[in-house]
């Protein structure tokens, strides 16, 4: 079982949208739309923003953080990440969003949340010690 | 959360110490070293830095915000790939605003005192890292060169930390840094694989697929690869093994320098195997295709990562000085570039109509143009990324494949390689 844990802080909800296969930022998502343009993913063509993403763990390029941290300036972002694994190249794009503009979204570690599926709205509070997530 | 455990040299820069730029790249490193679990940092001896590449504005302001800052780097500095190609800028096809953006990206690294080495395969420059030595490289099939095949020792560092880490010349100490996250945790091994493929140069991009798909950010051990498998093999393995997956390290045993063996790779400890046979290869090399072979070409794409010295010599060798008919592109360092013109390799090359891109690539920067047709490659990378990134079909093949193809104009392969016996 995964252990709950915050890689960045934050609060957010949205509605759920369930990554079968992991996804990487690079390559894979759009900047100026949020929309899931790898094509070797399963899910393209569904958007991002605004969801609170959940998928597996990240994926390849070591640019996500870039293409992340931009979608978070063009509000395109999703609302937050939930991961079954950690993922530090996501994680420092959400870092460095805050950094240049003061905000950003609550990556966590989670495991998947039981019987969610993609569309239900999910609220996500993750502070240093705790992540909860209903 | 457990606290990082940090030096005074790291408090000082914390504190401003160092300046405001260093401050910035100090809280990165240690907020980093959070999300990651270590408990302290460590240093490195140089970097190479991939957040000159232009991915939107976030990436321009982060960097002009350093440079504002008064940022310098304290180790020795490499770049990736940037959005342009400097020396021949004439080709470049997309809108000027985002070229504009794109230069003021690359010029602020170099201001920063980055080598503007531009390539994604540092590991093909005069110096590198050598065995052992703690590095901080971006860019993903670097990162799985320079721990698998250097035997130096990088975590897969992305945009932004890769520049916070060569201007505090620290990193946090986990992952492939420490010695039991290096030992091997599964195993490939390869049967019954006939020997013309084993000497193919396609067979490494697909195995590279196949164990990305398989092995996600894991690290795996290879056994059944030639012993004399070169670099630029093992090349094209870690680029598409870090494209389908998240691969930072893998063993080759009997060819990487931490895998004498397969007692070494693992630890001793028994590990989970998965047999690779050619029927599994067989699918993995459709997988990277978008595209049926039997389609006349729009163009031939090699290069990915930035072709060696060795690779442009053999290009010359296959083109035997005839032109090809479809546009046939190379990717390369500039580094490299220098060294071709001095064997006058470049210029047969040119003589041949083949186009040479440095300092970027031709599925990154728009270059390519309107192509007719679905483009060949031999790169694992290149296949896995063209689709969504430039919006073209692809198509597989060796390097001799993809020659003989770009001669042809059409797809010419030979499928006995791919065969059970």
């Amino acid at each position: 079982m995964t252990e709950a844990r915050t890689l960045v802080a934050g609060e957010a909800r949205g509605p759920a949208l369930i990554l079968v296969e992991p996804l990487s930022f690079w390559g894979g998502v759009d900047p100026a739309t949020g929309d899931i343009v790898d094509v070797h993913h399963p899910q393209r063509d569904a958007n991002v923003a605004g969801r609170v993403l959940v998928m597996p763990s990240g994926r390849g390029s070591s640019s996500s953080s870039s293409v992340l941290a931009e979608c978070i300036r063009a509000g395109t972002a999703p609302a937050a990440i939930v991961l079954g694994e950690a993922d530090p190249i996501l994680a420092l794009g959400a870092i460095v969003a805050r950094e240049l503009y003061g905000r950003t979204i609550p990556v966590v570690v989670a495991p998947a949340p039981a019987a969610v599926r993609t569309g239900d709205p999910l609220n996500v509070r993750a502070s240093p010690d705790a992540v909860r997530i209903d | 959360m457990p606290s990082v455990d940090l030096s005074e040299g790291d408090r000082a820069a914390l504190d401003g110490g160092n300046g405001e730029a260093a401050a910035i790249a100090m809280r990165i490193v240690v907020e980093m070293a959070g999300v990651i679990e270590a408990d302290r940092l460590i240093d490195v001896t140089a970097a190479h830095v991939d957040s000159c590449l232009y991915h939107g504005i976030a990436g321009l302001e982060f960097a002009e915000r350093l440079l504002m800052a008064g940022a310098r780097v304290r180790v020795p500095t490499t770049l990736n790939v940037g959005y342009l190609d400097l020396l021949h800028p004439e080709r470049y096809r997309g809108e000027k605003p985002t070229a504009s953006n794109a230069r003021r990206q690359m010029d602020a690294y170099v201001e920063m005192g980055c080598r503007p080495t531009w390539t994604c395969a540092p590991y093909q420059l005069a110096e590198r890292p050598g065995f052992g030595e703690h590095v901080a490289w971006a860019e993903s099939n670097a990162i799985v060169f320079c721990n698998s095949v250097l035997g130096a020792r990088t975590a897969r560092y992305g945009d932004f930390i890769d520049i916070a880490a060569a201007i505090t010349g620290r990193v946090p100490f986990a992952g492939l840094h420490r010695d039991e996250d290096r030992l091997a945790k599964l195993v490939f091994r390869l049967e019954d694989v006939p020997e013309r493929l084993l000497a193919s140069d396609a067979l490494f991009p697909v195995l590279g697929n196949l164990i990305g798909r398989e092995a996600g950010a894991g690290v795996p051990a290879i056994v059944g690869l030639p012993p004399d498998t070169s670099e630029d093999r093992l090349k094209a393995l870690c680029a598409a093994a870090a494209s389908s997956g998240s691969v930072a390290m893998f063993h080759a045993v009997g060819v990487t320098p931490e895998a004498p063996t397969l007692e070494a790779a693992t630890g001793g400890a028994a590990v989970p195997e998965i047999v690779v046979t050619v029927a599994r290869l067989r699918s993995a090399r459709d997988e990277l295709e978008t595209a049926p072979a039997g389609d006349r070409l729009g163009a031939v794409s090699v290069g990915t990562p930035h072709a060696s010295l060795s690779e442009l010599e053999r290009l010359v060798e296959l083109l035997g000085g005839e032109e090809p008919s479809v546009v046939l592109w190379v990717n390369t360092g500039r580094d490299i570039l220098a060294q071709a013109e001095r064997r006058g390799v470049s210029a047969a090359l040119e003589d041949a109509g083949v186009r040479i891109v440095t300092d970027t690539c031709t599925y990154l920067s728009p270059l390519l143009g309107a192509v007719k047709g679905p483009v060949m490659t031999n790169s694992g990378k290149w296949a896995w990324y063209a689709p969504a990134n430039i919006g073209v079909k692809v198509v597989f093949g060796s390097l001799e494949e993809c020659v003989r193809s770009a001669l042809a104009g059409r797809v010419v392969r030979d499928e006995r390689l791919w065969s059970d016996d």
